[in-house]
């Protein structure tokens, strides 16, 4: 089970790599699948499968197909490609680079500080992660609730002036 | 059932978190800095879930399932934006967003 984990992790830091170095949006897309499906396995190795299960529903299904759909609806043909060639020059890299690394220059220490050797425990089971969400974290969950709403509301509310902007010009 | 060290666990999320840092800050087309966004909200639920699963308490799954309520809003919002702001400028450059008005 160690070795899966270190192997999962390999996969997810090699995709998410190519992610953010791909040109074409949709071959993004598809290596943030690879990178989400192996953080998958990681949760579930950690023993949260319910957690695992989420992930491969939601983030990986519902969410990238939303990214999907929209990458459809913006319509990009060959030039978006050549055109994201121009913007992504190689020495675009250093400046960002050079910060990141810093950046995880301090985050290294920070997590290896301290007393080493902690194993990771026994599984979380749904159950257990069901009795917490709708007891002491309910109103969590009505926050959430709120949140989606906004969410819809803004997205609904963003394409339908857009719409009408549409149909107005296709009228005359 | 796993004895993975919790710092490994950490590193990994640290890596992915910092990698979508960058991500955001190279890229110019505004579709890519979404995707890196996603990718750093992930880091954090990974560290949330190996913090959760280390201690064997159900919290960090949880947080886990906040953060994933939360991209997914943020993902709705921000795709119409992207969507209005190509419709507007034709274009996914993220600095034509500079002349925005009311």
């Amino acid at each position: 089970m160690t070795l899966v984990f270190y192997l999962a992790a390999a996969v997810a830091a090699a995709a998410t790599f190519m992610v953010i170095t791909r040109l074409d949006a949709v071959h993004a897309l598809l290596y943030l699948i690879v990178s989400l499906l192996a953080v998958a396995l990681i949760f579930f190795v950690l023993g949260a499968p319910f957690v695992a299960a989420l992930e491969v529903i939601i983030y990986a299904g519902a969410i990238m197909v939303l990214f999907l759909f929209a990458i459809m609806m913006l319509n990009l043909g060959g030039e978006a490609i050549t055109q994201e060639r121009q913007w992504l020059k190689p020495r675009m890299w250093i400046g960002p680079g050079i910060l990141s690394a810093i950046l995880l220059a301090l985050l290294v220490p920070v997590v290896f500080h301290g007393k080493s050797q902690l194993a990771t425990g026994a599984p979380v089971e749904p159950k257990q992660v069901g009795i917490v969400l709708f007891g002491p974290y309910l109103v969590a969950v009505q926050l959430a609730a709120m949140l989606l709403l906004a969410g819809l509301v803004g997205a609904s509310h963003l394409r339908r002036r857009e719409y009408q902007l549409e149909m107005k010009e296709d009228r005359p | 059932m796993a004895t993975v060290p919790l710092e490994h666990v950490l590193l990994l999320a640290a890596i992915l978190f910092v990698m979508g840092f960058a991500g955001v800050l190279v890229r110019r087309n505004i579709i890519f800095m979404l995707i890196s966004v996603e990718v750093m909200l992930n880091a954090a639920g990974v560290a949330f879930v190996a913090a959760g699963s280390r201690w064997g308490q159900a919290e960090g799954q949880i947080m886990f399932l906040l953060i994933l309520t939360m991209a997914a809003a943020e993902v709705s919002v921000g795709l119409a934006l992207i969507l209005h702001l190509f419709w507007q400028h034709k274009t996914l450059d993220a600095d034509t967003a500079s002349e925005m008005r009311g």
